[in-house]
């Protein structure tokens, strides 16, 4: 049995934690003085034997991508927050970033001294107006009292922070699309090798990290590695960040050790399914990872046992839906949203969306096909695996399971044109992602 | 790769048109040293000053900053935050991530849609109020959400958000009376 914890969210009921004052009060700022104690490869050390994963989605541990870094090679190296925050379901870096901007801050000024990089970008979601003012105000107020900038402390050790407003786009959520949209281009993924840990910003040398992983490192340095693996795993050790949203009474943002299993965290912390409905269909890990059943609801929530269970941990963005919800149409909004995202560059991912988009559209509006679900198997076959970047394989997630583990709700569809007894639809058809104007051809250049 | 060196020799005359805005977006160019690599930085200033960025926003900031128009254009609509349009007053975006939908954000589009006869994705005839949908906007746990002139609206049912636009346009009314005298 798992319990509660509350170790990045510590301060989450402190109100002026977003403050200096509220932060230092509170214990902030103290594991600089213990970090700049010891050199900075012992940093790395500590980070990789406490296990530490990267929470961005990917799980790799962070003290080896961090022993990627060159050191001395006389060019600058960088340190880039992936604050772009857009995976379906997933809000955890926002709250973080809102209720306790220093602790990342923090995190940012100790893995800096840990890589020797004096820069760090903090890539932040256009949309995240208020997470932006908090920063700002966090990070001139970290400037003003010496924790950013020259000779931190009396230390010598430099840090600058500068933040970036993305002006959205998921695909720049992807590490090397993220880096070209940092340079004031189209934020389209680089080819890999060579990786950023070699040749990221600018050509220099960058480590690219999640706002919850940098979050973590303090709390490391300061407690130390057995007080961090007390918590979790053994292979996916510390505390955990879980965005519960859907069909539960008490959606939101909970901190649970690794290993906690949904039903834990949908009984205690969200207090059940709403209404006491059943659990149906879930994403352990946002819209890119395959869903999961009922029957799943006792898997820990830690990366290996998610993917034994045939998905996988990603945001650990729980979006749960109950048996009153059309998997098929979940399945097509978040196909939308792939559609709507493919950045364009290669084909089988911008084809290959639009045409599973338009067949979700047929089978829902009651058109649907004998041979739809055979198509649907085969263009996610040709996306999975062929696709320049991993938004490909991401869009396909939620249909290659859906068939395989609801595959009688798409033949109801299609052999009665409706969805079966029951099963709620949310839709009318509306022209969805019609925010955005198109631009007419530039006159006169 | 990086951008190439920057060029900071003197830069292209000011706007001919004499628009203040223009000026204000000089300003940004100067902090950003016209460095190339702060288009999409210029560019959100640029949306912030005029509202949207127009053919000739984009080409002033092409020149300014040594950049084909081709490339200027090719940033500014390959990201979904740049409108090239001047939405109305009051801009409400609903999201219908897939948290917001099964919560009803499909019933809060339509209703919201036919209480002031504007299509999703377009403004009302006399400029007032652009309806806007989105994709998740990070705030799932408080569905459905609606964004109202960048603030987040937490749980709206149809009734409430026709109720917030209506009160809102309402008081405007009453202070333009007032001011008409
Ligand atoms: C399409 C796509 C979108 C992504 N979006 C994000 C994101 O918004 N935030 C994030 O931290 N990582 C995102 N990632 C993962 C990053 O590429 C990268 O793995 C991560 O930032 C590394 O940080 P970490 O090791 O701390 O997890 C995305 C990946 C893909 C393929
Ligand atoms: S898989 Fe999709 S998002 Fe990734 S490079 Fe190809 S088109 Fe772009
Ligand atoms: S689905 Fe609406 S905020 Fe995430």
């Amino acid at each position: 049995m798992s319990e509660p914890i509350s170790v990045l969210t510590q301060r989450y009921d402190v109100p002026d934690a977003h403050t200096l004052a509220g932060y230092e009060r509170t214990g902030g700022y103290q594991s600089l003085a213990t970090a700049f104690d010891q050199a900075p490869t012992d940093l790395v050390s500590q980070v990789k034997d406490a296990g530490l994963r990267g929470r961005g989605g990917a799980g790799f541990p962070t003290g080896v991508k961090w022993g990627f870094t060159p050191r001395g090679t006389g060019k600058p190296t960088y340190l880039v927050i992936n604050a772009d925050e857009g995976e379906p379901g997933t809000f955890k870096d926002r709250e973080l970033m809102e209720r306790d901007p220093h602790q990342l801050l923090e995190g940012i000024i100790v893995s800096c001294y840990a890589l020797e990089s004096e820069r760090a970008f903090l890539y932040l979601r256009g949309e995240y107006l208020w997470p932006g003012v908090r920063l700002e105000h966090a990070i001139a107020e970290a400037y003003e009292a010496g924790y950013l900038g020259k000779d931190i402390k009396g230390s010598g050790v430099n840090v600058d922070v500068t933040l970036h407003y993305a002006a959205g786009a998921y695909i720049c959520g992807e590490e090397t699309a993220l880096l070209d949209s940092l340079e004031g281009r189209r934020g389209q993924p680089r080819l890999r090798p060579p990786f950023p840990a070699q040749a990221g910003v600018y050509g220099m040398p960058t480590q690219v990290n999640n706002v919850e992983t940098i979050a973590n490192v303090p709390h490391i340095v300061q407690h130390g590695v057995d007080w961090y693996r007390s918590m979790g795993t053994e292979k996916s050790p510390g505390p955990k960040l879980f965005c519960v949203s859907g069909e539960v009474n008490r959606p939101g943002n909970y901190e649970w050790p690794m290993g906690a299993t949904a039903r834990e965290i949908v009984e205690v912390s969200c207090q059940g399914m709403l209404d006491g409905r059943e659990l149906r269909f879930w994403t352990p890990g946002g819209s890119s990872t395959p869903l999961l059943t009922g029957a799943h609801a006792d898997t820990p929530m830690d990366f290996e046992a998610i993917m034994e269970a045939g998905s996988l941990l990603g945001t650990a963005a729980m979006q749960m839906f109950s048996d009153r919800t059309s998997v098929v149409e979940a399945a097509r909004n978040w196909t939308k949203f792939y559609e709507h995202e493919s950045c364009g560059k290669c084909t089988p991912c911008r084809e290959g969306t639009f045409w599973l988009s338009q067949i979700y559209d047929r089978l829902l509006e009651g058109r649907g096909r004998s041979e739809d679900l055979d198509l649907l198997d085969e263009i996610c076959d040709n996306i999975f695996g062929r696709s320049f970047c991993a938004l490909g394989d991401g869009a396909v997630s939620p249909i290659k399971s859906s068939l395989a583990l609801f595959r009688d709700e798409y033949e109801h569809l299609i052999a009665h044109g409706r969805l079966p007894d029951g099963i709620e639809a949310h839709t009318d058809a509306v022209d969805r992602n019609s925010g955005h104007g198109r631009p007419e051809q530039l006159v006169g250049a | 790769m990086a951008a190439p060196a920057t060029d900071r020799r003197a830069q292209q005359d000011a706007h001919p048109s004499g628009d203040e805005r223009f000026a204000l977006l000089d300003k940004a160019l100067k902090r950003a040293r016209f460095e190339q690599d702060q288009l999409v930085e210029l560019l959100h200033t640029a949306q912030e000053v005029f509202g949207h960025l127009s053919d000739d926003v984009l080409i002033y900031l092409a020149r300014q900053l040594r950049l084909p128009p081709s490339r200027v254009l090719g940033v500014a609509s390959f990201y979904h935050l740049f409108t090239f349009e001047p939405p109305g007053d009051h801009i409400c975006t609903v999201c219908m991530g897939t948290a917001c939908y099964v919560k009803g954000a499909e019933d809060v589009v339509r209703e919201t849609s036919e209480a002031f006869d504007v299509p999703a994705g377009e403004t009302t005839d006399d400029g007032r109020l652009t309806l806007w949908t989105a994709r998740c906007v990070g705030s799932c746990g408080l569905a459905p959400v609606v964004v109202f002139d960048g603030t987040v609206l937490a749980k709206q049912t149809p009734q409430d958000l026709i109720a917030h636009v209506r009160e809102l346009l309402a008081a405007e009314d009453a202070a333009a009376e007032e001011e008409a005298g």
